[in-house]
């Protein structure tokens, strides 16, 4: 704003000496002819006066303008007043000629001018040239502001201020500003150019390693199809399942088992003539279920089934005939099975007769197919499944296990149904890492599980049946532990996989049991902690009763030290040492003995809580009394300050804060302050910090090497300022700091001395303020 | 897959104008600037571009900006440095750092080392204020992180025993560990059989490397107990009550009968201190380098060893103190009293910083573990109580032991090791900032002879026991720290080293009045002597003004209501003693005051209001 004022009155002063300057060059203008004109004048006045009688154009008192030899006593000048000179009268006369066209033309010019404002005063000029010299100052001092700033904030300054130091550079860009200039490396770059390679990098760049992961569009596209199309098989699977499951006819699901065997058969007789090595296998899996069969003889009318059909033998010709067959299967699982084909026939056999074995059977090689030893494939089997259970790491192990079972499988299973599997596994794999996040209840999960998983694949479910059953006893006594356990447990999401589910019961009391052991043994090892717990609480009740009466803690107290005499210390049992256990006799006087002592230590907290209320008066800020006795009242031996006067006079000390031993019934703490530490705290706050917590923040760290790392300590002890010795210091250039110099320059010049500035400055200054 | 560019069958391709014609091989990189480029005419973008594959790898700066000076085109410079940045940095081999950056540091061993108390709420700040905490922040962050780095040094674990499925570990006997550990290990537990010279006390140097022992009837021996050199043994022919190494295994301080006695390594007298007479417990500290003594007479006298003085006498009032111990991590003495206290003391205050009612019995024994945070106490009512020292001071678990303890002791980690008659029980915490758990004994040991003096031996999983039948050294796993300071205490230093530390402690030492119970409030400000200048100066800048200014050069914040009231009542007077002669103005003034000062109330009596008086009489 300041800077506009002083162009304003810049401006003027142009116009100022503008003006100055013209009455030098035409000193003639109105002087001509002031003689000739003087009655006419007298006249006009006349007229003029007689006109503004009409009370409009009053008579106005004419002004002296200039000296004259006489004066009228009118005020009015020998040469009349009031009558103004027109210039354009002036230069009627001469109108015609052009000579003079030039001077009416300056004429016109002056006159359009208003009336010239006056000079300004010295002060003010100089102020105005001071405010102007000051803006234009700052304004080129500002730009040391920045560097200024940085060089404020900077943790170390090291002088002389050092050229910007090369900057660390990988050898990639050292070497790409190298050129080839021998023939040899100019060909080789050539050919590299033709050929795009990049020339730093020979290997593949980010981009083209991440195109290389990625699956082209096709395949995606592919799989997604192929998910699409398991899904549907999977609905349609499972729709077809619990429609066949309905079906309660007893003939359809035979001719199912014997369409199912034949088939298998028929597969089996492939695989021999394709692959002799799997039928093979095939074979080793008869001879384990004959050996499971000789271990187990559940085919010999020996079970409940068994009993109870023998009951009615007698009179059911069906049951008889029922017992019969299974005898026959017992018969035939017990031969020896000599040529591939008769245990091919054999096998068909036991498809279609006990269907629930030969599954069982293949399951279990499945788990385990290279151990023969039945006895030891059982355990496996159970340790592999704990895994499982325990920890998702093993789980995902689980699934190459299957994938063998699958290709041996491949037989007996429609290809939908290798698909249907594999889509399973491939969920199963995906939920078991997030078998995490989810938590389910395992009770109401199980069922809806086990009914999926029924209808999902027929192999998995006829191979799972006997194990259920095996299962179901076990299952039906857990049940209430299972339930409870469910709660606790976090478990993966519903397409688990069966044979897991089907273990958990198992798990699950093995881990009950494991519980329930752990506490009986607890129980039978520890008795105390129950005591020391008691004790820990009324240990602790003290804290929590901030104000509560003595008498209390002490009761407690006294509970406390019964309780605890009662019971035996751990370190006794654990010592089991013979002198201990003569202590232990001794106990009886011992407890008398203590509880004598705890009685004698009655008065100690009575003491101390004597000790600390004298503590605490001590402690307390006193009352000052400024009653004067005999001022203003009657004096005298015997005679005291009335009560209104000393209460008037009796300066109430101010309550000081809170004793930090306030709510610690059983501590004393000293509230004095340690005059000699205090010598050695801060007591005067630095500079920008208004109040102390903000400055105690920032000395809160440490700074010695015993605190520190030697890397860090260095850095915290670093000096703000470094010099080097025998460098010249000298003070920062414009062009050190990336200014041109000519700025410099200027700002010098102005800083000399604003007052003498010269014609030339000024015009400058001038120009600048215009701008 | 199609979209990989095949690098062995393509085309190499030809100059500028055939690539026109051509369907060009895309690259990774030309998809970027065809796609950028599309806009503008095909001319300048295809020679930036062949600009680029003559340098993919980003020429130096000054060649692009030409290139783009000439294509006109502004934003040519910056693309490449776009394009570089998100990428991580690959070498001249093409091979990726897969691990860029600094490593990661756990977060929770960084906060170990954070000493910036977050939760305490700050004023509001201003910018420049907000700043410099904000560099203190950071500055903080960056050691710590720092320091937390460095903890990778610390190569040694510390082990523990392991009861097999519900063992009890209290029953694994001695003879037990000596068979499963090593040589060197078992060569570690040995037993002094020293029926002659009663129940003994000892103490092991701050390396651990030494033993010192001192029995009932005088005798006094100091060894290197890891190779069991003897270093010295005499009998002083008196009564020995305790016996303690100075700041290094050089100097040895014996409780005598009488006096205080210091010996060197060699057994020859240097001192006797006959102003610390009866003592009954010595403790040493070794950063302030004090002797703390307590004496039957219930004095409590602290010596300075490097100079030899006593800084100070502090009667404790308590009678006959035989209990003592230190807070290693504040260098405070707590001493035991028969009436069931436990009384904290520093050198600098007269009395107790702290007294806290622990039993109702009278103290057994007293110990503070190595962070300063717990103090387990015996009493006479056979109960053992393990205290928080973090401020509140109550008891955090107690248990009744069937004879009480007569002796404590803190391992290093926080093991407890209590003395009951001739069997020591030691009981371990959970990690090393828990208290020991009481419930079950860790290990327990019977010894020959009723115990005297416990001690664990720093940087060793030893526990030395003084009994009436002798020492012995008994193996506690777990015990000690495993990683020792080799600038600080190095058990394995040269003589030479020794000297060279001994003068960087003395140079270190710290001096006795800062013992306070929280030793960091030595880095908060002095805020009652910071109130109390800033009234004096305000006081002092009033009492420069003129008087007519004063009347608004109240203080706004300060809280001496005195001057307040005082101040205008001057400055009117001055202004009626203008008016008034000049002779009278000092008895008008002197007159007036107290009259004025009545009306007033009874605190214009005090002090400042004379002042005033006199400044301006």
């Amino acid at each position: 704003m300041s800077s506009s004022r002083a162009a304003e009155s810049l401006l003027a002063l142009n116009q100022q000496e503008e003006l100055e300057d013209l009455p030098r060059e035409y000193p003639l203008s109105t002087s001509e002819d002031e003689g000739d004109s003087d009655g006419e004048r007298k006249h006009q006045k006349l007229l003029e006066a007689i006109s503004s009688l009409d009370g409009k154009n009053r008579w106005k008192l004419a002004e002296r303008s200039e000296a004259s030899l006489k004066v009228s006593e009118f005020s009015v000048s020998s040469e009349g007043s009031g009558e103004k000179l027109v210039l354009s009268d002036l230069l009627e006369p001469v109108k015609t000629s052009s000579s003079l066209a030039a001077v009416k033309k300056q004429l016109n010019r002056v006159k359009s001018k208003k009336t010239v404002e006056l000079p300004l005063h010295r002060e003010e000029i100089e102020r105005i040239h001071r405010e102007v010299a000051f803006n234009k100052t700052s304004q080129v001092l500002s730009k040391w502001d920045p560097v200024v700033q940085k060089n404020r904030q900077a943790e170390q300054l090291v002088f002389p201020l050092s050229k910007q130091q090369s900057i660390f550079a990988p050898i990639e860009h050292v070497v790409s500003g190298w050129k080839a200039r021998t023939p040899l490396e100019q060909e080789i770059f050539n050919l590299l150019h033709k050929n795009k390679q990049p020339v730093t990098d020979p290997l593949l760049t980010p981009m083209e390693k991440a195109s290389l992961k990625a699956m082209s569009l096709e395949e995606v596209k592919m799989r997604r199809a192929e998910l699409q199309r398991a899904r549907a098989l999977q609905s349609y699977y499972e729709a077809r399942a619990r429609r066949e499951k309905k079906i309660k006819s007893k003939k359809y699901h035979k001719l199912l088992k014997k369409g199912k065997a034949k088939q298998a058969l028929k597969e089996f007789e492939k695989l021999r003539k394709v692959n002799p090595a799997a039928a093979l296998e095939e074979l080793e899996k008869l001879e384990k279920a004959r050996m499971m069969e000789r271990m187990s003889l559940k085919h010999q009318n020996s079970g409940k089934w068994a009993k109870s059909k023998a009951v009615m033998a007698k009179y059911d010709l069906e049951a008889r005939q029922a017992m019969q067959e299974q005898l026959a299967r017992n018969k035939e699982l017990m031969q020896k099975i000599q040529a591939a084909s008769e245990s091919a026939e054999e096998e068909g056999g036991a498809e279609e007769e006990g269907e629930p074995f030969v599954p069982d059977v293949v399951n279990e090689v499945q788990v385990k197919a290279d151990t023969p030893n039945p006895w030891m494939f059982r355990n496996h089997s159970g340790d592999t499944k704990e895994a499982e259970v325990q920890g998702d790491p093993e789980e995902l192990a689980e699934p190459a296990a299957q994938e063998a079972p699958e290709s041996e499988e491949e037989g007996p299973v429609v290809a939908e149904e290798i698909l249907l599997k594999e889509f399973k596994e491939r969920r199963s794999l995906r939920q078991k890492s997030r078998l995490n996040q989810i938590a389910k209840p395992v009770g109401s999960q199980e069922a809806k599980d086990l009914s999926s998983q029924e209808v999902l694949s027929e192999l998995r479910a006829l191979s799972q049946k006997l194990n259920r059953e095996s299962h179901q006893s076990r299952k039906q006594e857990l049940s209430s532990t299972r339930t409870v356990l469910a709660v606790q447990r976090e478990e993966p999401a519903g397409e688990e996989e069966e044979p897991l589910l089907l273990q958990r019961p198992e798990r699950a009391r093995t881990l009950d049991e494991l519980e329930e052991l752990g506490k009986k043994g607890c129980f039978q090892n520890k008795e105390l902690p129950r005591v020391a717990v008691e004790g820990q609480q009324l240990e602790r009740n003290p804290s929590n009763h901030l104000g509560v009466p003595k008498e209390k803690k002490r009761k407690e107290q006294m509970i406390d030290l019964q309780n605890l005499l009662t019971t035996k210390s751990p370190s006794m049992k654990s010592l089991a040492v013979p002198t201990t256990v003569e202590e232990l006799e001794d106990e009886e006087r011992d407890q008398r003995q203590m509880i004598k002592e705890a009685f004698a230590g009655d008065d100690v907290i009575r003491d101390f809580l004597k000790e600390k209320r004298e503590a605490v008066e001590a402690s307390k800020p006193k009352d000052v009394d400024l009653t004067l006795p005999g001022w203003g009242e009657w004096g005298g031996v015997g005679l005291k300050p009335s009560a209104k006067k000393r209460r008037r006079f009796l300066v109430k000390a101010p309550e000081g804060p809170p004793r930090k031993d306030k709510n610690l019934p059983n501590v004393i703490l000293n509230e004095k302050r340690n005059i000699h530490a205090v010598a050695h705290q801060v007591r005067m706050l630095p500079y920008p910090f208004t109040h102390h917590q903000q400055f105690e923040r920032t000395i809160q760290t440490p700074i010695g090497s015993t605190w520190n790392t030697q890397r860090s300590f260095q850095k915290l002890t670093m000096p703000k300022v470094v010099t080097k010795p025998g460098h010249i210091i000298k003070p920062i250039k414009a062009e050190d700091v990336g200014y041109r110099s000519s700025s410099r320059s200027d700002l010098s010049v102005v800083q000399r001395n604003p007052k003498r500035l010269s014609i030339r400055h000024k015009k400058q200054l001038k120009k600048i303020s215009v701008d | 897959m199609e979209t990989v560019p095949k690098l062995g069958n393509n085309v190499p391709p030809k100059k500028d104008k055939l690539q026109g014609k051509k369907k060009k091989p895309r690259r990774y990189w030309e998809e970027e600037t065809t796609q950028t480029a599309a806009g503008a005419s095909p001319g300048p973008p295809r020679k930036r571009k062949r600009n680029r594959e003559l340098r993919p790898q980003k020429p130096k700066n000054t060649h692009s900006t030409k290139k783009s000076r000439i294509s006109k085109k502004p934003q040519v410079p910056k693309k490449p440095r776009e394009r570089r940045s998100p990428g991580p940095q690959r070498s001249l081999s093409g091979a990726q750092d897969p691990f860029t950056g600094p490593a990661p540091v756990p977060v929770e061993v960084v906060q170990k080392f954070c000493r910036i108390d977050k939760s305490k709420k700050l004023p509001r700040s201003e910018t420049k204020i907000r700043s410099r905490l904000e560099a203190a922040e950071a500055q903080e962050e960056e050691i710590s992180v720092k320091a937390a780095r460095s903890e990778l040094l610390l190569a040694e674990e510390p082990g523990f025993l392991e009861g097999e499925d519900g063992e009890d570990t209290a029953k694994i006997c001695q003879a037990d560990i000596v068979e499963a550990v090593d040589i060197a290990s078992a060569a570690k537990h040995f037993d002094l059989n020293l029926r002659q010279f009663g129940p003994y006390r000892l103490n092991y140097s701050r390396t651990g490397r030494h033993l010192a022992f001192g029995g009932r009837r005088g005798h006094v021996a100091a060894l290197d107990w890891v190779t069991k050199k003897l270093m010295c043994e005499i009998n002083v022919m008196e009564a020995v009550r305790d016996i303690r190494f100075l700041h290094s295994e050089a100097l040895l301080a014996v409780a005598q009968n009488r006096w205080l006695h210091i010996y060197d390594n060699q057994g020859i007298e240097l001192h006797c201190i006959r102003r610390c007479d009866r003592i009954t417990q010595l403790e040493f500290l070794p950063f302030h380098f004090l002797l703390a003594t307590a004496s039957e007479t219930g004095f409590l006298t602290y010596l300075d060893v490097s100079v030899g003085k006593i800084v100070a006498a502090l009667n404790a009032r308590a009678g006959r103190l035989n209990i003592m111990t230190q807070n290693p991590y504040n260098a405070v003495i707590h001493l035991g009293h028969s009436n069931g206290t436990v009384s904290l003391w520093s050198p600098a205050m007269k009395e107790p910083l702290a007294k806290i009612l622990c039993h109702r019995g009278g103290v057994r024994a007293v110990a503070v573990d190595s962070t300063g945070t717990h103090m387990a106490t015996s009493g006479l009512d056979h109960q053992l109580k393990i205290f928080d020292l973090r401020g509140t001071f109550q008891p955090l678990s107690a248990r009744t032991l069937p004879q009480g303890a007569g002796h404590l002791a803190f391992s290093q980690r926080g093991l407890l090791a209590a003395g009951m008659g001739d069997v020591v029980n030691i009981w371990a915490g959970q990690g090393k900032a828990s208290p020991p758990s009481l419930e079950q004994p860790y290990l327990t040991h019977r010894l020959s002879g009723h115990v005297h003096g416990l001690q664990f031996c720093p940087f060793e999983d030893v526990l030395g026991v003084g009994h009436s039948g002798g020492i012995t050294s008994m193996l506690v796993p777990g015990a000690a720290e495993p990683n020792f300071d080799g600038l600080e205490s190095n058990p394995y230093r040269s003589r030479k080293q020794r000297q060279e530390w001994e003068v960087k402690a003395l140079l270190e030492k710290v001096p006795a009045e800062l013992i306070c119970l929280d030793p960091r409030a030595l880095a908060e400000v002095d805020v009652i002597s910071l109130e109390q200048e800033e009234k004096e100066r305000l006081e002092r800048l009033v009492r420069s003004r003129p008087p007519r200014a004063r009347a608004f050069l109240t203080p706004t914040s300060c809280p001496h209501h005195v001057l307040r009231s005082a101040v205008p009542c001057l400055g009117s007077l001055f202004q009626v003693s203008l008016l008034s002669p000049p002779s009278g103005l000092r008895s008008r003034h002197q007159a007036s005051l107290p009259a004025k000062a009545k009306a007033e109330g009874p605190q214009l009596y005090s002090k400042s209001g004379e002042e005033e008086e006199e400044g301006h009489g």
